[in-house]
């Protein structure tokens, strides 16, 4: 690391440039990755905190539809006792989805509706009339435990507010299976009986389906049963992946021509006696010290920004969506900066004798 | 003590070879400066390089010591010039990010083991090369802020860091205006002489010849005369 220290010391203007576009780069890639992060978590996060081991839906009514879907699953009670009673299964409690929106005497807001059974999670509520509130949407609908919040002209009261889950972009408010029902009733869909089954236990999940004529998939995979979630979260993480493409193209292209230019120097050295595993531990030494520096300064301005955004926009500022991606920004480019290292290994120690530098 | 025993190079040419180096046998003691000349294209460059363990003959040996260099493996090769030849290049190629102090401690750091220990050692002996080459109040200068003849007395000095027992010396003069050029060889003998290297330097100038130990012509890649000069122990070039 002799030479790279004082190279880096002597070309200052340089290195600080391919800093400047490495931190950049990193500050896009925190700020598309806390924005993911931000997105899905106000989409799926309802979904992430149901308590259980698969997610059951009907099958697809649409032609030609293979996958689950919140939107068009509608599970009969004929099918939510199959599951209870099958072998291996512990619980069996259907929920009810939909979205409309909540009032109360200050204000209104768009809510997502979880139909439960009592005790079915911290928030569910004992019984019908009442409901249970996630705290976003307490706090749109600027309520508290014992207000009154009014859904497709039904009165509830607020039992409970806790936890802060979201679904499809709306805060969750949890009611009884028998309110969803009501309220599906009066909405259009009298015969609801439920949108899908949350399943604890340890069972031949293929052969319960099979017999219940339902789909049921980890609450992971059931993520892609709300409709937005991939296409959205798929655009982000499609962007992030071309930054990281890019700035491993970026530092390779940069490390390539310094060391194209460099290769005079690199014969030299060689021919002085330089062995070629020092010359290319000082190659990528150097690259990874432009590296640290710049996913640096890009995780430190991405974290700066990210607290002062506050709730502005939905943006997550955590390890996974900072130190996570520095992490491959930094692996990228080093592998990037790696592909310079032919100008290293093939550098002739004879062109030093007779060059006219 | 380097000797070069009967050594040939040839080069592809087309279908066929060139001969660069035609069965040259040479020989330099310790504390002796051999002069190689000859017009361009007689095979002095290719006959340092044969010397320098930088390319490996066709056929003969290159004796450093008791080491034939024409028999080492690359990594092997590499080690041997690190350890003990100086080479000094033609062009001075400094690098352009160090200063003068920095050129010669760089020599310390090619990838030989326990280096990082020996810092202190090292800038202290890079220190007495540059007061050797006259060079001690430039220590922090960079190559842009020296002269041609202060960057070749950098370019020696390096040469002598790892206290080399071979010096080859690549046309040092041929830069430099008659002045300088007359006070590098002068350089170039004293040090030879305090150090004791067997020092081997091609040089077209002429008129420095007179000056060393022994000078060898070469036409055509082979030694075509040979002058051994009496000053001290006599070199021999056979």
């Amino acid at each position: 690391m002799f030479v790279a220290w004082r190279d880096l010391r002597f070309a200052r203007g340089r290195f600080v440039l391919i800093g400047t576009v490495v931190a950049l780069i990193t500050l896009l890639v925190g700020f598309l990755s806390g924005l993911t992060g931000g997105l899905a978590a106000q989409n799926i996060s309802g979904v992430l905190s149901l308590p259980a081991d698969q997610l059951v839906f009907a099958t697809p009514s649409s032609k030609g539809a293979d996958e689950a879907s919140f939107s068009d699953s509608n599970v009969t009670e004929k099918q939510a006792t199959t599951w209870a009673v099958a072998d291996g299964v512990v619980s069996a409690n259907p929920i009810g989805v939909s979205q409309t929106k909540a009032e109360s005497p200050e204000s209104s807001t768009a809510i997502a509706i979880f139909g439960v059974v009592a005790d079915f999670d911290d928030t569910a509520p004992s019984g019908d009339g009442k409901v249970g509130l996630s705290e976003d949407a307490a706090t749109g609908l600027d309520v508290t435990t014992g207000d009154t919040i009014t859904i497709a002209g039904t009165d509830y009261t607020v039992e409970k507010v806790s936890g802060n889950w979201w679904y499809n972009h709306t805060p969750v408010v949890q009611m009884t299976l028998d309110d969803w029902q009501g309220y599906s009733a009066t909405t259009g869909n009298p015969d609801a009986y439920a949108t899908a089954i949350a399943v604890t236990g340890d069972a031949d999940w293929d052969a319960i389906n099979a017999d219940a004529d339902t789909l049921s998939n980890s609450v992971l995979l059931s993520l892609t049963a709300v409709s937005s979630f991939r296409s959205e979260i798929g655009s982000l993480l499609l962007m992030v992946a071309m930054l990281f493409g890019i700035s491993a193209l970026v530092i390779g292209a940069f490390f390539t021509v310094w060391t194209m230019q460099r290769k005079a120097d690199i014969a030299m050295l060689k021919a002085l006696g330089a062995s070629t595993s020092s010359l290319v531990r000082d190659a990528l030494g150097q690259a990874l010290i432009v590296l640290l520096i710049g996913v640096g300064i890009g995780i430190g301005v991405t974290a700066l920004l990210g607290a002062l955004m506050g709730d502005a926009l939905p943006f997550i500022l955590s390890p996974f969506t900072t130190l996570l991606p520095g992490v491959v920004m930094i692996v990228l480019g080093l592998a990037g900066a790696a592909f310079a290292l032919r100008s290293v290994t093939t550098a002739d120690p004879l062109t030093a004798l007779g060059s006219t530098r | 003590m380097i000797t070069l025993d009967n050594v040939t190079l040839t080069f592809p040419d087309g279908e066929g070879r060139v001969t660069a180096v035609d069965h040259v046998t040479l020989s330099a003691r310790p504390g002796t400066v051999t002069g190689i000349t000859g017009p361009s294209g007689s095979g002095k460059s290719s006959l340092l390089a044969v010397a320098a363990t930088l390319i490996h003959p066709d056929s003969g040996r290159v004796m450093i010591d008791d080491v034939d260099a024409a028999q080492l493996s690359a990594p092997e090769a590499t080690e041997l010039r690190r350890d003990s030849i100086g080479i000094v290049f033609q062009q001075s190629n400094l690098l352009p990010s160090l200063t003068a102090l920095e050129q010669l401690a760089v020599m310390n750091e090619l990838g030989a083991p326990h280096s990082r220990g020996k810092r202190a050692e090292v800038a202290a002996h890079a220190r007495e090369l540059l007061d050797a080459v006259g060079l001690a109040d430039q220590a922090h200068k960079r190559p842009h802020q020296l002269s041609g003849g202060q960057r070749q007395r950098i370019n020696i000095a390096r040469a002598l860091m790892n206290d080399p027992k071979v010096l080859l010396v690549d046309e040092p003069t041929s830069a430099l205006d008659q002045e300088r050029g007359a006070s590098i060889i002068e350089l170039i003998l004293r040090l030879t002489d305090e150090r004791n290297t067997s020092t081997l330097l091609v040089t077209h100038d002429l008129v420095h010849l007179p000056r060393m130990h022994a000078v060898v012509n070469m036409v055509d890649g082979a030694l075509e005369s040979v002058r051994g000069e009496v000053r001290g122990e006599v070199p021999v070039a056979l």
